[in-house]
């Protein structure tokens, strides 16, 4: 058994309360969700705090999944199960499903939360990766009050997030567009296994009469499909999880074609940085970026044109 | 052959009806496992004594560093702590270093240097596992860092660091060189053969990494000086007598108890420094102490397996008729030579490399140095070697197919030993005892749809989909083993046995081996009761505790069955036979009038006139006569020192698809025929074997412990060092032929590790086919997604 080294331990109630201990107890104090990146990290004693901070009680609060015309938003506390199993979620955003499938084990999902994940700031972090994909924004609170930062600014390098020592994060939005469809692709080296390299796609069509510009998919029921907007994320190839915005800018407004995902996963290698180690190499991790990037973009598209078609 | 019926209640599955079971051999449930699935098991951990303390190694963060202080004086301070220790404080007792298995030495605690990272340093014991933990971050040490040595190839460069400078006069990395075979006969051979192949391979490092971490709780007695050794150890006696040597402690008054041990795989055969530890700790405070390593000590510190880099070269005609193998080993053993094997085997039972075929001349040669790594080596379900040995033979045949371009069933299905040529001597001096090896392939064949296979595979090709299939027909060689040949320090490798049957006709059978998992309470059971018509819920066998059972080497190398198996059912028979001579009095009739009928002796021609065994047991301890001369009591005991190793030998048929875009295996199907010889219980070896397969495919695909140049171990936690799970794992299909063991009493080989031993060829066999449209001929393990995308780029490197 490894044991980790001694600490105090307070149970926040409220998420004021919780700001109210981080301030009084600096950084020396840290915020425990599903303890499932934190606790490991603990026993290997690579991570020692005076206080851990738990704000499991505030599953209540901040445990939910809310849709609004625009948008849908994810409390901090609400655990990979909870999302892998909120039917209406998956339907929007089906890259959930299929990150959920490949994250950890159940004993893990049942208890680690979407809030720990993006704090993590683990380059190889699966549910960061499809935030990224999908241009989610972080609900920050202080005692001053909330901001919302986008993705592309709340990781600051591995490890790293724009919530300050005081502060917490409370809910992450997704913004929700028509014709949508997305994905997500991983390759790991054992089932639970965190990523060698993984890419989400998420794509946005525009649905306009034939013949109006590109090719007829005659699969489409008479609509031309074409791109008007697409968004790549990546995860374990670079410092953190990156979103390519040359990718979004070489597909929007194209027609999807097995050269149009060509171009993109070739840019998705060209973008990334990825670094050799035990779970592969280098060159690998860059082919992966490549081949999953094309990969989920097929997949997005299929899955948007299907919705387009229904 | 009884199946077992499901049992409909809890109450019958602690009370299971006689009925459902077989007296003797065949298929039940084993009797430990009610205990273990309902958490009853008693693990080293569950030990608990009164006053108990707890002890914590602190161990080198660095690979090689001379030690140039150590300061305890903070953690002494804690506190909770009743005793920090360091080597220098050991070495005042002349306890510094311990013998390892290999005649070479081990630090306890380092004094000079430390030579890998996660070697112990020093030692606290303290009142709770937390403070014990906590005090060694007070101890400060400091190191002076040296250059260290960690990929084996360049052990012996003139300018490598010399590691064991403890070493009277050692000036170089170098252990030992070894060679079996005929080496002139050998390159005569190759001169003229038509086909040479050369390859090589790497078996990289791994470990057994069982379940249970290891552990143990010394409680000396400082009244009547007896030592009791709880510990996590697959050989107690052989631990006791070690002890009695290195401490100084007359072996009556220590008592080893190996309780419930949650997975051996050979990583529990050493004595570990922190055993020592925790004896001296209990020494020296007159208190149980209590010392488990967590995940990361085990997987960092303990015996790994494997480590051979290997060159083979295989000799052949150029229509398949296979003629040598040769193969020069680079063995890495680590910082100290703690390998495990009998002693005049220092490459283990490497020199089984022949493998199942019929050649003209067979030569190999190895090197074993140092380098900055734990120590250890063999262990991990390997039959001392025998899964390297099996790895390279397999591989080479398979990258003589490739050159020829033949079929590899067909060339393996041309070179196999036919069963006429048994007992068949091979070129390194095996005498492989039986076998029908064309038989087992068949068998394998069979239940694959071998071309049916084959067709699919072509057609899929045609899609650009990539499919393999992969062979491996393997020769196993266990049960050491002949006190003639082998001793492990000086004990030769018997194992003894001692049966009572009791006055109601129960018996007690004790056994100088444990069971870490292969279910030898079972198993031993239906030994004894398939010689003595006693039903196997009578028979309780008794085991792991030195106090209880005779004196034997242990459980590793699969020797339980063909030593101890033997004994049992020797034992067995030994009681049979003065039961015989009870019941001719009891019958009065002439011992040569009686017949065994599997629990009864009965009277030839007149078969109403019988007893049983429970009756003839009674009687023995009864107040009745016996016949002229006979003691009562109804107790037997043998020691039993087999006159060969036994031969298991299996064929594996591996199906795999691979993604082309990824290089991701996927197992699709395992076939494995085993030929074990006769079948004790066919459900303990069918479990035994899917336990091997999944160790097999762990090893082909996903496990390694690597380092990084400066010698860091990289693969310290479960997250890091890959087991394969249930999802990397297909269905497997068993099947087996039985060809008995001539030699053995009963006819049994032994099954533990076959699968270990013959399933990682199998896989890489199965991976490199599905790469052929990619020119591929070889590629080392462990096949990971990347490792198999560089091959088929072309650049893929030996694992380091
Ligand atoms: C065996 C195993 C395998 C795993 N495999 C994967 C995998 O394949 N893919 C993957 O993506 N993940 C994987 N994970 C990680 C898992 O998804 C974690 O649950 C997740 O990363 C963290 O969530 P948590 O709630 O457990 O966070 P915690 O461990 O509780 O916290 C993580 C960090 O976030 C901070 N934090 C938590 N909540 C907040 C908040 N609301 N505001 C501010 N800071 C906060 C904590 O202080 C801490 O620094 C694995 C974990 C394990 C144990």
């Amino acid at each position: 058994m490894q044991v980790p080294a001694p600490f105090e331990y307070e149970r926040a109630t409220s998420v004021d309360g919780a700001i109210g201990l981080l301030e009084r107890l600096g950084d020396t104090a840290k915020l425990v969700a599903g303890g499932h990146s934190l606790l490991p990290m603990m026993k290997l004693r690579l991570a020692n705090f005076e206080y851990l901070i738990d704000i499991n009680d505030l599953h209540g609060d901040l445990g939910y999944i809310t849709f609004t015309a625009e948008e849908v938003r994810i409390g901090a506390m609400t655990r990979h199960r909870e999302i892998a199993e909120s039917a209406e979620l998956l339907a929007v955003f089906p890259i959930f499903a299929d990150a959920e499938q490949v994250i950890a084990d159940p004993v893990v999902r049942n208890r680690g939360t979407i809030g720990g994940s993006l704090c993590q700031a683990d380059p190889a972090e699966d549910l960061s990766a499809v935030c990224t994909t999908l241009g989610a924004s972080c609900v920050i609170r202080g005692s001053g009050g909330e901001r919302v930062v986008p993705m592309a600014e709340f990781h600051r390098g591995p490890y790293e997030t724009a919530v300050g020592t005081t502060e917490m994060l409370t809910e992450v939005r997704f913004p929700i567009r028509p014709y949508a469809g997305s994905a997500y692709e991983k390759v790991e080296r054992r089932a639970g296994d965190w990523a060698v390299a993984a890419a989400g796609a998420a794509v946005w069509l525009s649905s306009e009469p034939r013949g109006s510009r590109g090719r007829t998919d005659s699969e489409n029921d008479g609509h031309d499909v074409v791109l008007a907007d697409a968004r790549v994320g990546l995860a374990a190839v670079g410092p953190n999880t990156v979103e390519i915005p040359s990718i979004s800018a070489a597909l929007r407004g194209q027609t999807p074609s097995e050269e149009l995902y060509a171009r993109a996963g070739e840019l998705a290698a060209q973008n990334c940085h990825p670094v050799t180690d035990p779970r592969g190499s280098a060159d690998y991790k860059r082919h992966l970026a490549d081949e999953l990037t094309r990969r989920a973009l097929r997949r997005a598209v299929q899955r948007a044109t299907d919705q387009v078609r229904s | 052959m009884t199946t077992v019926a499901e049992p409909q209640t809890a109450r019958e599955t602690a009370f299971v009806d006689n009925d459902l079971h077989p007296v003797g051999h065949g298929r039940m449930l084993r009797k430990e496992d009610p205990r273990f699935v309902r958490g009853r098991g008693h693990y080293l951990d569950d030990v608990q004594l009164p006053g108990m303390l707890h002890l914590a190694i602190l161990r080198s963060p660095l690979a090689h560093a001379r030690i140039t202080s150590i300061d305890i004086t903070a953690a002494q301070a804690h506190p909770k702590v009743k005793l920090v220790v360091t080597g220098a404080m050991l070495a005042e007792k002349n306890l510094a270093w311990m013998p390892t298995l290999s005649n070479d030495v081990q630090a306890v605690l380092a004094t000079d240097k430390v030579r890998f990272q996660g070697q112990e340093v020093a030692f606290v014991v303290a009142e709770d596992r937390y403070a014990a933990r906590d005090a060694l971050e007070l101890i400060d040490v400091t190191y002076e860092e040296l250059r260290p040595v960690i990929d084996a190839r360049h052990a012996l460069d003139p300018d490598a660091p010399v590691i064991r400078d403890d070493l009277k006069d050692k000036k170089d990395n170098h252990i030992f060189d070894w060679e079996t075979g005929d080496k002139d006969a050998t390159e005569k051979v190759f001169a003229a053969a038509d086909v040479v192949v050369t390859q090589d391979m790497a078996y990289p490092r791994v470990h057994p990494a069982p379940m249970e971490t290891c552990g143990a709780v010394a409680d000396f007695d400082s009244v009547n000086g007896k030592l009791t050794l709880y510990s996590t150890t697959q050989a107690p006696h052989a631990h006791r007598t070690l002890y009695a040597i290195v401490a100084g402690l007359p072996e009556h008054k220590i008592r080893v108890i190996s309780p419930d041990i949650g997975g051996g795989f050979g990583n529990k055969v050493p004595i570990y420094p922190g055993y020592v530890c925790a004896i001296v700790a209990s020494l020296l405070t007159d208190k149980p102490v209590k010392w488990m390593e967590d995940r990361s000590e085990n997987l960092t510190s303990t015996s790994f397996a494997r480590d051979y880099v290997m060159h083979g070269e295989i000799a052949a005609t150029k229509d398949g008729k296979i003629l040598a193998i040769r193969t020069h080993v680079l063995a890495d053993h680590g910082a100290f030579n703690g390998q495990a094997a009998p002693v005049k085997y220092p490459a283990g039972f490497f020199g089984v490399f022949c493998g199942s075929y019929d050649l003209e001349a067979a030569y190999a040669h190895q090197t074993a140095v140092y380098t900055n790594k734990a120590p250890g080596g063999v262990a991990y379900a390997c039959s001392f070697r025998i899964t390297e040995a099996v790895y390279l033979v397999e591989r080479m045949v398979d990258c003589l197919a490739f050159e020829l371009g033949v079929d590899p069933v067909e060339l393996r299905r041309k070179n196999l030993l036919r069963p006429e040529q048994f007992p068949y001597t091979t070129k390194t001096g095996w005498v492989y005892d039986s076998g029908d090896y064309v038989a087992t392939l068949d068998e394998a064949l069979r239940i694959a749809g071998y071309d049916e296979l084959r067709r699919e595979q072509a057609a899929k090709r045609e899609r650009g989909e990539l499919m393999g299939i992969g062979i491996s027909t393997f020769t196993e060689a266990v049960g050491a083993g002949p006190r003639k040949d082998m001793d492990i320090l000086g004990l030769g490798m018997n194992d003894g046995c001692e049966l009572r049957i009791h006055p109601t006709g129960k018996a007690t059978v004790r056994l100088s081996v444990q069971t870490q998992g292969q279910g030898h309470e079972t198993t031993f059971a239906q030994i004894v009761g398939e010689e003595l018509g006693i039903p196997p819920a009578d028979i309780e066998v008794v085991h792991g505790d030195t106090d209880q059972t005779p004196f034997g080497l242990g459980t590793y190398g699969s020797r339980s069955t063909p030593v101890s198996g033997a004994a049992a059912a020797l034992v067995a028979r030994k009681i049979r036979d003065k039961a015989r001579i009870i019941a001719s009095g009891m019958l009065e009739v002439s011992v040569a009038d009686l017949e065994w009928d599997k629990g009864s002796f009965r009277v030839a021609g007149d078969p109403g006139k019988a007893v049983t065994i429970q009756e003839i047991a009674m009687r023995a301890h009864g107040a009745g006569d016996l016949p002229e001369g006979l003691e009562g009591g109804l107790d037997a005991e043998v020691c039993y020192n087999p006159s060969n190793l036994t031969y298991p030998n299996g064929a594996y048929i591996c199906v795999v698809d691979v993604d082309p875009g990824t290089g991701k295996v996927t197992v699709r199907r395992f076939i494995a025929v085993d030929d074990c010889g006769t079948r004790i219980n066919p459900m303990i070896i069918e479990g035994q074997v899917h336990g091997g397969l999944a160790d097999g495919i762990g090893m082909a695909l996903m496990e390694m412990i690597s380092f990084d140049e400066d010698g860091n171990c990289l693969s310290g936690s479960l997250m890091d060092y890959l087991l394969p799970t249930a999802l990397e794992v297909p269905a497997f299909e068993t099947g087996f032929t039985v060809t008995p063991s001539p030699h053995h009493p009963i006819g049994a080989k032994g099954v533990g590790e076959s699968a270990t031993v013959g399933s990682p060829p199998a896989v890489v066999n199965a991976v490199i086919d599905a790469l052929r449209p990619y020119g591929v001929r070889h590629a080392d393990m462990p096949l990971t997604p990347s490792r198999v995308w560089e091959a088929m780029q072309g650049t893929v490197q030996p694992p380091i």
